[in-house]
């Protein structure tokens, strides 16, 4: 492994596979509490749209599609802050036609053939210099938010309506949780993929959930069991010679299923002890 | 005559263009305790949460100690139905309790000493300070309604105001939520909204019945009219002024 690090790219995949375990233990977390997990996997595809946009214009890939994703992110926002009975239809809706004119995009823009999987999947091991320094300042940026406003997006993710008796701009903080949903999203697509994107987001919080007490600590916990993820599912990608993120998804996801697993025998053994 | 704790005038509010309430007059006194009962869906949440200023009515004023609702927000403490909240949340009581405290000005990053200090005293008042670390998902639902109330409290409101105060509740931990709420009653004013005629405890003061508009004569009779208007349907009021006053409901009525 140790001589894995010698190179370059792999330095770097370490790096990113780090940076990105940071801002989707911190977002993922919020997202788990406030149960938007369908919200984030429709920003997540949707921005696909943003990506065909921008090749089909010749702009930075990075920046169109941040911006198209700040505004798909807008939108749901405002349909799931007016109608929360209809919103999972229109994000569905958002979901399947920002992929769908994404994919159209990238065949009217001539001479460029993208590959559809490394967006899927990502391609951590061909992550340039200049998008870690871009991943690490979006962790930076979410990190002091998210610090900054804890006690309101804790608030607000426990008891919304309490919330806003007292006086709490939820909607604000709601539109600002799905703009650095959207944000992350895109920072990471290029590096893990779409599909990876939501299994860090969701797998974490949810075993971390079990087992910790608040919601910084479920962050944190949940940081680090992305740290362990993205490490071990590289390492088996490396000496495997495995795809580096279905590798690591498929790492989260056998510590998913043991946590299940765990939390039943738990309670059975606690049900017995009684 | 002292300006009122609360003061609808012809609130009325539509959902998807459906009447929800209609014309709605409220005039709350300071340290009245007024019950307002009505059966489901008769909009009871839809009024708590106009009071709130959680929802804006599409017609008709409200004045909460003379102020409109978003100006009010901290004078009003909110005691929500347990239901609605996910208990799986990892929160403790005393993370719950600081809650209350979130409208002041600077709380977004952190909580003061003083607020802390605030969150023990209500944790203590309620009898829940020793379990102030305790996660909100592993309590009773008696032990979480008095931390929902010791959150409201510690907002320092003028008016309390309870969601279905008594339906996660057994019978012992009503009582003694009565006689707490008829102490806070000398300094604030309570409004409690049920479907639930148990909560006509002899400590309320006023009584009002909703079903989309409101019945209300500002006394604590509760006449067969009002009930009648409200629920269409008769329901036998026994044993009328005994310590705890005793409704009982028509057999048809069992089946909502």
């Amino acid at each position: 492994m140790l001589e894995a690090f010698q190179s370059e790219f792999m330095r770097n995949a370490l790096l990113a596979g780090l940076l990105a375990s940071v801002v989707c233990g911190i977002i993922g977390t919020l997202v788990v509490v406030n149960r938007i997990v369908f919200i984030s996997g429709g920003i997540a595809h949707a921005a696909y749209g943003g990506i065909g946009m921008a090749f089909f214009l010749g702009i930075p890939p990075l920046a169109g599609a941040a911006g198209f994703a700040l505004i798909i992110a807008m939108v749901m926002a405002a349909v799931t802050l007016k109608n929360k009975q209809r919103a999972d239809t229109v994000i569905g809706v958002l979901w399947a036609v920002g992929m769908a004119l994404g994919v159209i995009l990238i065949d009217l823009t001539s001479g460029y053939n993208v590959d559809l999987m490394s967006y899927l999947f990502g391609s951590i091991l061909a992550v340039p210099r200049s998008d870690i320094v871009i991943m690490a300042v979006v962790d930076a940026g979410v990190a002091l938010t998210v610090w900054f406003l804890y006690n309101n997006f804790l608030a607000m993710s426990f008891d919304e309506e309490f919330a806003k008796a007292m006086g709490v701009r939820v909607g604000l903080f709601y539109c600002v949780l799905l703009g650095m949903i959207a944000i992350s999203v895109i920072m990471l697509i290029r590096v893990v993929g779409l599909i990876l994107v939501i299994a860090l987001l969701t797998i974490p919080p949810f075993i971390a959930e079990k087992f910790c007490k608040s919601l910084k600590g479920m962050m944190i916990v949940s940081i680090l069991l992305n740290s362990i993820f993205t490490l071990t599912g590289l390492w088996f990608s490396y000496t495997l010679n495995l795809t580096s993120g279905a590798t690591i998804i498929l790492v989260a996801g056998a510590f998913f299923f043991a946590s299940v697993v765990f939390e039943q025998a738990r309670n059975r053994y606690a049900g017995s002890g009684d | 005559m002292t300006m009122p704790a609360i003061d609808l005038q012809n609130v009325c509010f539509y959902y998807n263009g459906n009447p929800v309430l209609s014309k709605v007059n409220l005039s709350v006194q300071e340290r009245d305790f007024l019950a307002v009962i009505g059966p489901n869906g008769s909009g009871k949440t839809t009024l708590l949460k106009i009071i709130l200023g959680i929802l804006r009515p599409r017609e008709g004023t409200i004045r909460i100690l003379g102020k409109n609702p978003a100006e009010a927000a901290g004078l009003v403490g909110y005691v929500p139905q347990d239901t609605g909240i996910n208990k799986g949340f990892p929160v403790s009581v005393m993370d719950v309790t600081l809650m209350g405290r979130i409208g002041l000005p600077g709380r977004e990053r952190r909580y003061t000493g003083d607020d802390r200090e605030m969150a023990a005293r209500v944790l203590d008042k309620v009898k829940m300070w020793e379990y102030r670390d305790r996660p909100i998902g592993k309590l009773s639902g008696g032990q979480r309604q008095r931390v929902y109330i010791a959150r409201a409290l510690a907002s320092e409101p003028k008016i309390l105001l309870m969601d279905e105060p008594t339906a996660s509740v057994d019978v012992q931990f009503q009582s003694e939520l009565y006689e707490f709420l008829k102490e806070l009653n000398s300094t604030m004013t309570i409004v409690v909204v049920s479907h639930d005629m148990s909560v006509l405890s002899s400590y309320i003061k006023s009584v009002a019945c909703l079903n989309q508009t409101l019945f209300y004569h500002g006394q604590s009779e509760v006449t067969d009219e009002m009930i009648h208007s409200a629920y269409h349907c008769p329901v036998e009021l026994i044993a009328h002024g005994m310590p705890h006053r005793v409704l009982r409901k028509h057999e048809h009525e069992h089946d909502e």
